[in-house]
């Protein structure tokens, strides 16, 4: 944030400052045990070696393309354990970390990122949606479906709430202000949940908005909150208010996750060209796993033993997602067929077979016509 | 057998389809109080309620989008975009999601939707609400585009459109909903999606149309039948998925072809029909494929004008002449 002069910059909510301290806030109580606290820091510290080991296969040729989500561990694994088994999370592209608390494990994502599956999961089995790669277009999906769960009846203490997950960069999109109107006039029970990482690629927030994003909600009418994104107990405590605040059918809120996009937009990203290391300094001095540590060490609820079991773990899950992904199998080049329909449909059949007759026309064509 | 308007048809159908299933509801501007645009959906939010007839906001990629989101859910919306033309605003909606969405997600989740909306000119709307941009959808793998020209089909391909699994996109027309025609009491045709239908035999030359310009096709052989030239008139009803053994066995039967077209000529459905004709009669052509479409030119507002740009029964019938003339036989 060092080049903001749009205003000054919002209070936001910290319930953990990067010092590891724990602090009181008056309207997110939070209540939390230390296994609850450990697991948290499990959570944080796998998830970074899941990409860590995404970001090295797509070096070594073995992903198509990987989006980091370095730096935004706490906003993602707070709010995504804030979720209930029933609840459905629209994410963009970037929400491992909350993949990784709905139960989608490291390999079906990395089905997708190496290009062998569209679809690595059903979505309504793990209430998490496929990743949406077109910006902004999920905020829109995500109304319609709480709009119909609202149909449904489904709300209530125990109902179904929605959350959204987008990038400061699609709230430059109309899609997200259409959303976040149905979703008011209609009173809609779904969570925005806005990961402001700073940077839209190569656009800076001053080159994006005039002011700060989680006062867009006010101008829609509901309420907006602005949150320490690194913050892993804010953006549980915060984002569990909201979703009960939605799912009671008090209508949607926003969450402004402010946190820092600490790698590349994308593996097909060189931030150094826009962006100064000074700034990834300032932010490091923030980051969202370390005071989490300091603080379990702090409070004696963690020892020495408990976080090397925790780097044995992530060691073991970083070799098995080397191993995983290597395994995956290449796709049929017939498969280019499947999936066009739900329907059956004569006209894919004609393609389907003719392109099959070419491939079987191969000298080195297999009994099924795949070379 | 009772006669009714195209308009009353999708009404009756829409009404009948809510009765059947309780997860189609309907979604669009002015579509509730204000009973629609053009009045499809008279009558339906009194009876139904709120709950099944959505008011939207002027936002057509907001409530396509919330469309798409509800479908996924497992609901069936019906949605109501008041004119083509807006569909442009929800575009990237219709192209890159609903129909996408399917294989972008591994089949994990489909999208039973369908997009009604009138195209048309005629109406004096001008150069921005007068558009046939039907082909921009027809283009697109995972999309299905109907486009009936009757009563009795518009009907039997809503039904079909409502209960298929996959986005569609259901073409209607401002010239066609005051149309009647015959649809038998309590039908409950579900038409096959996919399938044109001769809907007039001939020997002399195919004519080929779909929604208003295959009302117009018939008016075009039902004419030229005094003068002892025989029409056979093919209504496509569907452009995706395009049944082009139909078109192709009637153009074997007849020898030659003239498309009747309410979009633009260059690039336009008969483009790709006559593409078809090439490729599966080629050796059975006695003349040149002749196109009959829009004059290249955004749609004037005077009517004179607008007269002049849209593809008429005259225009179509010297078409169909100078076709028959190329091939030898003398019509005058």
């Amino acid at each position: 944030m060092s080049n903001n002069t749009a205003q000054k910059q919002p209070e936001l909510v910290q319930l953990l400052t990067p010092e590891g301290e724990l602090r009181r806030h008056p309207d997110y109580p939070i209540d939390i045990s230390a296994e609850e606290m450990r697991g948290l820091y499990r959570d944080l510290v796998l998830v970074r070696r899941v990409d860590t080991e995404a970001v090295a296969l797509q070096r070594q040729g073995e992903l198509g393309l990987w989006a980091s989500l370095l730096g935004q561990e706490a906003a993602q694994i707070g709010s995504g354990r804030a979720l209930r088994p029933g609840d459905m999370a629209f994410p963009s592209y970037r929400e491992h970390g909350v993949a990784w608390c709905r139960g989608i494990r490291p390999r079906q994502l990395l089905s997708m990122f190496r290009g062998v599956s569209n679809g690595g999961w059903d979505p309504h089995e793990y209430g998490f949606h496929l990743y949406s790669i077109v910006i902004a277009s999920q905020t829109l999906h995500a109304t319609g479906y709480a709009m119909g769960v609202q149909r449904d009846g489904a709300l209530g203490a125990d109902g179904t709430a929605v959350i959204c997950y987008f990038g400061d960069g699609a709230t430059s999109q109309g899609d997200t202000s259409e959303a976040f109107n149905f979703a008011a006039v209609n009173n809609a029970p779904v969570v925005f949940f806005c990961q402001n990482n700073q940077w839209a690629i190569s656009e800076p927030p001053e080159r994006q908005a005039r002011v700060p994003l989680y006062r867009r909600a006010a101008g829609f009418g509901f309420p907006g909150v602005r949150i320490d994104g690194n913050d892993v107990l804010a953006s549980l405590a915060v984002t569990r208010a909201a979703l009960q605040h939605a799912r009671e059918g008090q209508g949607p809120m926003l969450i402004e996750a402010f946190t820092y996009r600490m790698g590349a937009h994308t593996t097909n990203d060189d931030p150094s060209r826009y962006r100064v290391s000074a700034e990834l300094e300032e932010w490091r001095s923030k980051d969202p796993i370390e005071r989490v540590r300091t603080h379990l060490t702090n409070e004696g609820i963690a020892d020495d033993a408990f976080f090397a079991e925790v780097d044995a773990e992530a060691e073991s899950i970083g070799e098995r997602v080397r191993r995983e992904c290597r395994e995956l199998p290449d796709p049929d080049p017939l498969d280019i067929f499947h999936e066009v329909y739900a329907e059956p449909n004569g006209h894919i059949d004609r393609q389907r077979a003719d392109f099959a007759d070419y491939l079987a026309s191969f000298e080195d064509a297999d009994a099924e016509g795949v070379r | 057998m009772s006669v009714i308007t195209y308009r009353q048809a999708l009404r009756d159908t829409l009404r009948a389809e809510m009765h059947r299933d309780e997860n189609v509801f309907l979604m669009g501007e002015e579509i509730g109080v204000f009973e629609g645009s053009y009045k499809i959906t008279e009558g339906l939010l009194k009876e139904f309620g709120e709950r099944r007839v959505r008011d939207t906001p002027i936002a057509e990629e907001g409530f396509v989008g919330a469309a798409i989101g509800a479908a996924m859910l497992g609901l069936r919306p019906v949605v109501e975009i008041m004119t083509i033309n807006f569909s442009l605003i929800a575009i990237d909606q219709i192209i890159n999601h609903a129909a996408k969405i399917y294989g972008m997600f591994g089949g994990q989740t489909s999208v039973p939707m369908v997009i009604r909306t009138p195209g048309g000119g005629g109406q004096q709307l001008g150069a921005t609400h007068s558009q046939n941009i039907e082909l921009f959808y027809s283009f697109v793998p995972g999309l299905k585009v109907l486009a009936p020209s009757t009563p009795a089909e518009a009907a039997a391909m809503l039904r079909a459109a409502i209960r298929d699994d996959d986005p569609v996109l259901f073409l209607e027309n401002l010239g066609l909903y005051n149309s009647k025609g015959e649809v038998p009491e309590g039908d409950e045709t579900v038409a096959e999606i996919g399938r044109a239908a001769v809907t007039r035999e001939g020997t002399d030359i195919t004519l080929i149309g779909y929604s208003r310009m295959a009302m117009v096709a018939g008016q075009v052989a039902e004419a030229l039948a005094a003068e002892g030239i025989s029409v056979e008139v093919v209504d496509l009803r569907s452009l995706r998925p395009l049944d082009r053994q139909t078109i192709v066995e009637s153009v074997c039967k007849t020898g030659s072809a003239v498309i009747a077209e309410d979009d633009w000529l260059t690039y336009g459905i008969g483009a790709e029909i006559a593409a078809s004709i090439q490729e599966g009669a080629f050796d059975y052509l006695d003349a040149p494929v002749r196109r009959v479409a829009m004059a290249e030119v955004p749609m004037p507002y005077a009517k004179p004008l607008e007269s002049a740009a849209l593809p008429s029964v005259e225009s179509i019938t010297t078409a169909v002449k100078e076709t028959l003339n190329a091939v030898g036989r003398r019509v005058g």
